[in-house]
């Protein structure tokens, strides 16, 4: 036969086989699965890492919001409202327990009792929330035994505050007296002169006749309070005042004092904050702060999530920086190995004997002024955090560079840079991905142990920080816990899902690995 | 071995050189602390700082330097917190504080560890082991200083067991100094001892699934004696380098809990020279903290040959 014979087969001879039959491969009925997929399905398998991954949404998502929601700005700052505990007055009316701004008052006299309860006869407001406990004391005194009671209270540290001295310029005053007409709250309370309180000049709180020049309350007949509210009209007839008035007052009681050109006030701060609002927000709001307020006075809800936004947002750039720069020099090192590998290795070896805190200093010192506190701690992050990843690029290198598919692209003529990041670097990929969700963590929590020590001091830059929290709310752990608990709790929260999550993420990618930790 | 070991070390002094040589470099360049006119030890600090040679250029600094600690063991005297006084002298008062109380919590945690992860490999896959693993995930992801906060505000502000910070003075071992170091102590152990178990645990879950250890059984031996004369034999080739990392690391301190609990140890001077800043005594403890990492890697790679002949060291891997 000779070979034209195949060549020139005429068209005509050629038919369909099975132009209607069916064909009897059977159809693959399972969606084929990617590596990712498969991956997917397994991480999902982990219940503690999809919960984990759960809280952590929700950690990002408030990060987001909080700031967004909270009437406080970050760069707002209440020099009264200090310390102050979790408040949220729709709440706190219910009395539920929960915020209500409570504080409990450790072995507190009678005479420190009623004039808790004085503020709250006076603005209404009562600060006592709940006598806890009441003991009895002999004491001894004047040379006789005498019983003393002492309470334990909790009060609402908000109400506590009661009326405070303001010292208004007249225009200050007429804009304070034409909210209080606006909006029916009572921001003004009758002047009392400190010659009808024995001359206490400090205690705004006192309206009521006095016994002593410790402020004792003198009582009348049914155990009540004896107003002292000056009548002095001279001292007032400056301004005429036609506003809101005290219900007890028949109609003399002056609520300013005319002081050198200025008004000297009494103000029920709770409702005078709510003037400051209506000021720059035209509205009255009341003070409301989810978690309270911490050593500065900034609203707490506020500076987590600000102090969370800048953790995560830096520690996403430092590991996506790290992780390129690792996963580079890894290949480089893995792919020629050698000399070019020891010398490399050295050069890391050197820089990981660096201690964190000493790079941090440094280039604190140096760069901080010229490019910015947080590009400064950047590069201090950068320095030597890509060390880990190169190590492990490096090995994953050594694993697969001597195999045939990488015989064969070379043989093909494919180039180093090629052969580097087209055919081992993917196979090198799922160890890669999974060490990464687990440096995250790991950067946030350097970031807040050197803001907690206050190497880097974040507040100009970008408000607050956690660690700068945390350490704020340690020094004033036993007067206003939650200022400490509220960043810990967060803190660790994140970390903790983090943790889970990238354990979650590597037992899903790496299967053999599983229930190895390292 | 003994090849390696020289290798390594001349290698760990070549590091040190090279990051102390950086690390004064970068010092020096900066403008020197300000002086005030008024100031009583202006003269002796100008006098020093020209012996210093402050106004040399930054390599004959660097050599006078180098000359005078390894001639005199002179780093250099404070001119910012403890103006005039010898820094090495000051680290060294400053030494006895941290190494205690970083002695009492290895001490103190090792042995929970170790038995915690035992417990919880011996134990796989119970709820015992899920609860152990758990936890010591979770104590390993929280910072310190929440344990310190959480330890200080419940044993010492609500129990009253204990005082907020570290008694001060140097009785060192006298029973009320040991229960000021308790709240710091614990504070410190959480992180070892989390630590310990999950090492523990990922060893010895390997080892006892390992063919020796069926064999071990079949020969007769019961589950205790196989777990200890096998297993655990093992597992200290991981877990002894460890603790002799963590003997090394205990001079070092933490930064943290050092400035927490107010211990008046190296990490809370190293914070402080910082803080003020302090250069000599910067420098100084840049270098003993580069020196005691540096020592404690290479104190683990070779306790590994040591405590297994069968991990041959410096051979090509």
């Amino acid at each position: 036969m000779d070979k034209n014979y195949f060549e020139h087969i005429p068209k005509e001879k050629f038919e369909f086989q099975q132009l209607d039959a069916n064909i009897h491969d059977k159809k693959l009925e399972t969606k084929s699965r990617g590596y990712f997929a498969d991956a997917m399905i397994r991480f999902k398998k982990n219940k503690s890492s999809v919960v984990a991954a759960w809280i952590l949404m929700f950690l990002v998502v408030f990060s987001i919001v909080s700031p967004l929601i909270s009437p406080h700005h970050i760069k707002e700052m209440n020099s009264t409202y200090v310390n102050h505990p979790p408040f949220i007055k729709a709440i706190a009316d219910k009395k539920w327990g929960i915020f209500d701004g409570a504080y409990v008052h450790e072995s507190q006299s009678e005479n420190q009792k009623l004039t808790w309860e004085a503020i709250g006869k006076e603005t209404g407001l009562n600060p006592i929330i709940e006598v806890v406990d009441t003991t009895i004391q002999k004491e001894k005194y004047r040379g006789r035994w005498r019983d003393v009671t002492y309470y334990k209270l909790e009060n609402n540290k908000y109400y506590e505050r009661g009326v405070v001295y303001r010292t208004l310029a007249y225009e200050e005053f007429k804009n304070l007296v034409k909210f209080q007409d606006e909006t029916g709250i009572q921001v003004l309370y009758p002047y009392v002169e400190p010659k009808d309180i024995n001359d206490i000049k400090d205690n705004a709180n006192i309206w009521y006749q006095v016994k002593d020049a410790k402020g004792t309350p003198k009582l009348d007949a049914d155990g009540n309070f004896i107003p002292a509210y000056s009548t002095n009209q001279e001292m007032a007839d400056l301004i005429p005042y036609d506003s809101l008035r005290i219900e007890s007052d028949p109609g003399n009681y002056i609520y300013y004092f005319e002081k050198s050109g200025a008004v000297h006030v009494r103000v029920c701060y709770f409702n005078y904050y709510q003037y400051e609002q209506w000021k720059v927000d035209g509205e009255a709001q009341e003070p409301m702060y989810i978690f309270g307020t911490n050593s500065l006075g900034q609203c707490l809800f506020t500076a987590i999530g600000v102090g969370a936004r800048f953790s995560l947002i830096f520690a996403v750039l430092v590991s996506a920086i790290n992780l390129t720069l690792g996963a580079i020099y890894g290949a480089i090192q893995g792919y020629y190995g050698g000399m070019i590998d020891m010398v490399l290795d050295r050069i890391s070896d050197i820089l990981s004997g660096v201690p964190f805190v000493v790079v941090t200093t440094l280039f604190q010192l140096h760069l901080a002024q010229k490019v910015g506190i947080v590009p400064s701690f950047l590069f201090a992050f950068v320095l030597t955090g890509w060390i880990g990843m190169a190590s492990l690029t490096r090995k994953q290198f050594y694993r697969f560079k001597s195999q045939e598919f990488v015989l064969a692209a070379r043989t093909l003529g494919a180039s180093d840079w090629r052969l580097m990041f087209k055919h081992i670097f993917p196979n090198a990929l799922g160890t890669i991905i999974t060490s990464c969700a687990l440096v995250i963590p790991g950067v946030i929590s350097s970031e807040v142990s050197m803001t907690y020590l206050g190497i880097i001091n974040l507040q100009e830059a970008f408000g607050t920080s956690i660690g700068t929290l945390a350490s704020q709310g340690q020094t004033a752990m036993t007067s206003a816990p939650h200022a400490m608990l509220f960043p810990s709790i967060f803190i660790s929260l994140l970390l903790i899902s983090f943790n889970l999550f990238g354990n979650g993420l590597r037992d899903a990618f790496n299967p053999a690995t599983r229930g190895v930790d390292d | 071995m003994l090849k390696y070991t020289i290798q390594r070390l001349l290698f760990m002094l070549l590091t040190l050189f090279i990051i102390i040589g950086m690390c004064f470099v970068l010092i020096r360049l900066l403008p020197p602390p300000y002086v005030a006119p008024e100031d009583p030890h202006k003269e002796v600090i100008e006098a020093r700082r020209e012996a210093m040679g402050y106004n040399k250029p930054i390599p004959v600094q660097f050599g006078i330097f180098l000359k005078s600690v390894l001639t005199e063991w002179d780093w250099g005297i404070s001119d910012k917190m403890y103006v005039g006084q010898d820094v090495f002298g000051l680290f060294v008062k400053k030494m006895p504080a941290t190494v205690i109380v970083n002695l009492y919590s290895i001490l103190l945690s090792i042995p929970i560890g170790i038995i915690l992860g035992i417990f919880a490999a011996l134990k796989k896959n119970t709820w015992i082991d899920h609860a152990i693993s758990t936890l010591t995930m979770v104590v390993i992801s929280v910072p310190s200083f929440v344990y310190a906060f959480l330890i200080q505000y419940i044993f010492s502000y609500k129990l009253g067991w204990f005082p907020f910070l570290m008694k001060s003075g140097t009785d060192y071992f006298t029973w009320d100094m040991f229960v000021s170091m308790l709240p710091a102590v614990m504070a410190l152990s959480f992180g070892v001892i989390a630590g310990f178990t999950r090492t523990t645990r990922a060893e010895l879950t390997e080892v006892l699934t390992s063919e020796f250890m069926l064999l071990a059984r079949t020969k007769g031996l019961t589950k205790t004696q196989a777990t200890v004369r096998h297993a655990m034999k093992n597992c200290m080739v991981v877990i002894l380098p460890s603790i002799f990392g963590n003997f090394i690391g205990i001079m070092s301190g933490s930064l943290i809990i050092e400035k927490i609990f107010s211990i008046p140890g190296v990490g809370q001077l190293y914070i402080n020279s910082i803080n003020a800043p302090d250069y000599p005594l910067f420098i100084m403890i840049t270098a003993f903290y580069t020196s005691i990492g540096l020592l404690a890697g290479i104190v683990v790679d070779i306790s590994y040959g040591l405590i297994d002949p069968r991990i041959r060291m410096g051979s090509k891997k």
